[in-house]
């Protein structure tokens, strides 16, 4: 049997069956993480942005029209609720909270409880891959970062990626380029086996063909 | 071909979505020059990285909390309503 699709899954839903919504949730909870994650570069910001998605597009399941993808649509959403935290983020100003140091305490009371990841070398060495692979993409000029996360991180298609951000197909494809080739460039400082270098051709080996 | 044509095309390369005949070439060019041969190959593992889900890793403690979230509300909603969300357009 063919795996059901995403659209049949809306319809489902509509139908009043909350586990055909939840698979839908299940099917773009991660990719739609890690774009809310590069868009806002906080795990609370993020995570706001996704349950503040699907808790409305749960609510307004009835607008969703066909003509677009799931995944457009759930993006559009995403991306106005990031840009909402954005924006706030520029007007907020940052109160420290914690009472100055050995005041007011006595025995500190563990706050954060949970199991270990059962390999915490795994779990670091992760960490600092994510950290460099984020510094890469904040490097990016914006108009090149949101076409980049929305078609590579979250996987949408050239069309989709042009329909959520409003622009043309070509202006997508050539921010995408320009996006793979700068991070290929920052990445490769970083991950490239300097033994290995290569020097970028001057065209003195086209082929016959190429030359006039 | 040469390496800054090879470059304009490299996404669709890439991505699988290319013109069988422009692709034969864009192979011609790729087995004579190594430089390109290794950028392509950057490029297919920069996106790979990107993508790797265990890199960017949904947190399990808010997967369940979500999850919950969005059953306490589709009970107290019941059917969903047909009006616009925050993100569709104006």
């Amino acid at each position: 049997m063919p795996p059901t699709t995403d659209n049949q899954l809306v319809q489902q839903a509509r139908a009043g069956e909350f586990q055909a919504f939840e698979l839908l949730v299940s099917r773009h909870e991660g990719p739609l993480y890690a774009a809310a994650w590069h868009l806002t570069h906080n795990h609370h910001d993020a995570q706001d942005v996704v349950q503040n998605t699907f808790l409305s597009a749960m609510e307004h399941l009835g607008s969703f029209r066909e003509e677009s993808s799931f995944a457009t649509w759930i993006t559009r959403i995403a991306l106005n609720f990031a840009l909402k935290v954005l924006r706030s983020r520029k007007q907020r100003a940052t109160v420290p909270l914690e009472a100055p140091d050995g005041e007011g305490q006595t025995v500190p009371v563990p706050e954060y409880i949970a199991d270990w990841t059962t390999d915490p070398a795994r779990t670091v060495q992760r960490r600092e891959l994510r950290a460099i692979l984020d510094e890469a993409v904040a490097q990016l000029p914006e108009g090149q970062r949101l076409v980049f996360v929305l078609r590579d991180v979250q996987g949408l298609s050239v069309r989709e990626t042009a329909q959520a951000l409003d622009l043309t197909e070509g202006n997508v494809k050539v921010r995408l380029l320009r996006a793979r080739l700068a991070l290929r460039e920052v990445l490769t400082r970083r991950f490239g086996d300097p033994a290995t270098r290569r020097q970028p051709h001057v065209h003195d080996h086209a082929s016959a063909e190429d030359k006039t | 071909m040469k390496c800054q044509d090879l470059l304009k095309i490299l996404n669709e390369y890439v991505d699988g979505d290319i013109d069988p005949a422009v692709c034969q070439e864009l192979e011609k060019h790729l087995a004579g020059c190594n430089p390109c041969k290794v950028v392509i190959d950057n490029i297919r593992k920069t996106v790979s990285l990107y993508k790797n889900d265990q890199v960017y890793e949904l947190p399990l403690d808010f997967k369940q909390r979500l999850h919950q979230a969005l059953q306490d509300k589709w009970k107290k909603q019941g059917s969903p309503p047909s009006d616009k969300p925050e993100g569709q357009g104006s």
